[in-house]
């Protein structure tokens, strides 16, 4: 278990030292922090504080206030689902229902295997192919149940 | 000679399956040794039919889909490289109703040409809006754009011309142009798809405006949920700094415009312009007091133009063409066309860029073709999450920016979300009210404790506790966030609780007359 909290504090060094000079550099920073780590630990937000000049607790409002910018591992398959309006006039709830109770979590949990973890998004601007999800990064169109345990099967499959 | 084959790279038809079309088609070439050149265009816009392959033929494009995989061997046999028959053909690319039906002037290359290809995008037109800018003074360039009655696509439909103009006359030694490309209402697409079908329109539009206004910077802010759009942005970029269409001394112009893209990190607040400043320079997206506007007073301080990718897209063919060819679309103070976006339940969503004035109905039936689930129409969100309901009854509404706000309403960015008679607009309306308290910047109290507020009043009203009493109180609510709130975001979330609770009061338990 610990080991999937681990974390390289020579990534968070390098990315920070090379974007510092970029004007407002903190975004960027934070955006490929996430990006790297998969999530922003704590102690990096007191490191890129120190390269930056500022204090932790400006780093630490900034990387609290973006919902992409996790505070916790995530599982190693990230699951988001679209639950704003489009997707929910093309059954989106019944969908989310559905992978809420096919993976035992609910939205912001990582199942306690740390396999997955899923995630509410509102809009991923595939709205003419409705529902929609994202399953390791790749966008999934007219998404059903159907499709979402096939993936699961084929998943489970590649992990044994 | 080979023969040429488009298949889509667009999120859409990735998100259906085109990728592995794309690689079934290639080997399937290479087992029948054909020679053959798969070209990977944006989307045409007609998602029920993507993955959608078109075929170039002596007689133009031909086109076929939804394109799965294994339907690629029937493809061959059917002899598809020749425009034959399939069941899957939908015959000539133009002649499709739907798009031929259209006006597309700021999607005109979108789906067509090789989005990396600045030859391609050369060959279709491309960079002649910048050739005619650079032989005239950036006066005559905003000039050209105010006489063209262009308005911000984004959603508050602002004069571009007066924006710029602005910039123009405000003296500083640095300035800005910023393109929103944080697309964040559900049920919009048109930047998705501008910027991975045409995204060298979108750097030549900043590049007018930057040379215009005085601005050497341009930022393009770019929502995290697009990343196909982020590779096909720098891919285009570097080749427009490769051939000088970027960097320093533009062209010879001796002016220099450089474009970075930086991209967001999930808050929906940020596609507020001044948010978007404000995490632009590093910080929390929190919403700034105006004045100052941030065409005086922007990013780091600086004149800044902000604009929506759909706006800038459209600066080339205004200022190639001039602004009174731009003009002559349109109806009312709304000028040229607006790409619409059907989205949710249609039996045709896509795409629709039409001059203004088109009925909400047409799109809807004409274009869309009714539910998807086969069910009679029963609401229709126009303009995003903060856009109102139109019930079945009010669709004949023309789309133009009064028509829609004389109804109550917002055009928005554009996008048209169709639900049937299952939707339960009571939970439609608790849904406006969720989406605000979770995206709030928290600024303003209407805002933070408004939306709230809102969402528990909505509880109580579907629960039947004290239900009279508390759609009164959620009256006054939306009241005092629409009159209260800094930006749109709460001051716009009554749109839709309000329009649901006008048209569809029975949803809520409540009887009578709508109020």
């Amino acid at each position: 278990m610990a080991a999937e909290h681990e974390w390289d504090r020579e990534t968070v060094r390098r990315i920070a030292t090379s974007l510092k000079d970029e004007p407002g550099a903190l975004m960027p920073i934070l955006r490929q922090v996430q990006d790297e780590l998969g999530w922003i630990p704590g102690e990096a937000v007191a490191m890129i504080a120190g390269i930056l000049n500022l204090s932790r607790a400006e780093v630490h409002g900034v990387s609290s206030f973006y919902h992409d910018f996790k505070h916790h591992p995530p599982g190693r398959c990230v699951i988001q689902v679209c639950r704003a309006e489009s997707c929910q006039a093309m059954g989106g709830a019944v969908l989310a229902d559905h992978i809420r109770k096919r993976l035992g979590i609910g939205f912001g949990e990582t199942t306690s295997d740390r396999r997955f973890t899923l995630e509410p998004v509102y809009c991923l601007g595939n709205c003419a192919c409705s529902p929609a999800i994202v399953v390791d990064g790749e966008l999934m169109g007219r998404a059903t149940p159907e499709h979402f345990d096939q993936m699961i099967t084929n998943r489970n499959g590649n992990h044994r | 000679m080979s023969v040429r084959v488009y298949i889509p790279r667009d999120s859409g038809a990735l998100s259906m399956g085109a990728e592995s079309v794309a690689d079934a088609i290639a080997a399937e070439a290479r087992r029948r040794r054909l020679d053959i050149e798969i070209v990977r265009n944006g989307s045409r816009g007609l998602y029920w039919l993507e993955p959608m392959v078109e075929v170039a033929t002596p007689s133009g494009r031909v086109a076929y889909g939804p394109v799965a995989a294994k339907d690629v061997a029937s493809l061959f046999d059917s002899g598809f490289l020749t425009g034959g028959k399939h069941k899957l053909a939908v015959g000539p690319t133009d002649e499709i109703p739907y798009l031929k039906r259209q006006e597309r002037l700021t999607f005109a290359r979108v789906g067509i040409i090789d989005p990396l290809s600045l030859d391609d995008y050369v060959e279709h037109g491309g960079y002649r809006g910048l050739e005619r800018a650079l032989a005239l003074s950036g006066a005559q360039v905003v000039e050209e754009v105010t006489a063209s009655g262009l308005r911000g696509r984004g959603g508050a439909g602002f004069p571009a011309g007066i924006k710029w103009k602005t910039t123009l006359e405000t003296e500083a030694k640095q300035k800005y142009v910023v393109c929103n490309a944080d697309e964040g209402d559900s049920g919009t697409f048109a930047d998705r798809m501008l910027m991975e079908g045409d995204p060298f329109v979108l750097i030549e539009g900043m590049t007018i405006a930057g040379l215009a206004v005085g601005a050497t910077r341009g930022y393009i802010y770019l929502r995290s949920e697009y990343p196909h759009a982020l590779r096909t942005l720098k891919a285009a970029i570097a080749a427009a700094n490769a051939s000088n269409y970027l960097g320093e001394n533009v062209r010879g112009s001796g002016k220099t415009f450089r474009i970075d893209v930086r991209v967001g990190a999930g808050a929906y607040i940020c596609g507020e312009e001044t948010a978007m400043l404000e995490s632009l320079e590093g910080k929390r997206g929190m919403v700034r007091y105006k004045p100052p506007v941030p065409a005086i007073a922007g990013l780091f301080g600086a004149p800044t133009v902000v604009n929506n990718v759909v706006t800038l897209a459209t600066i080339p063919i205004v200022v190639e063409k001039g602004g009174s060819f731009y003009k002559d679309f349109g109806m009312g103070r709304s000028r040229g066309t607006s790409p619409f976006q059907l989205a949710g339940n249609l039996k045709y969503p896509g795409l629709v860029e039409k001059a203004f004035g088109v009925t909400l109905r047409e799109l809807v039936y004409d274009f869309g073709g009714g539910t998807a689930s086969g069910r009679p129409v029963r609401a229709v969100q126009v303009g995003g999450p903060l856009g109102s309901y139109f019930p079945e009854a009010k669709l004949d509404v023309a789309m133009d920016y009064e028509a829609i706000a004389a109804e109550g309403g917002i055009l928005g960015h554009g996008g048209i979300v169709v639900f049937d008679d299952t939707v339960d607009l009571a939970r439609m309306a608790r849904y406006a009210m969720e989406f605000c308290a979770l995206e709030s910047c928290g600024k303003c109290t209407p805002c933070r404790i408004g939306s709230t507020r809102g969402m528990e009043l909505i509880d109580q009203i579907i629960a039947d506790r004290d239900r009279a009493a508390s759609a009164a109180l959620l009256r006054e609510l939306c009241d005092t966030m629409t009159n209260a709130s800094l930006c749109a975001l709460g001051g716009l979330t009554p749109l839709p609780v309000m329009s649901a609770l006008k048209h569809f009061p029975g949803d809520f338990g409540l009887s009578g007359e709508p109020t």
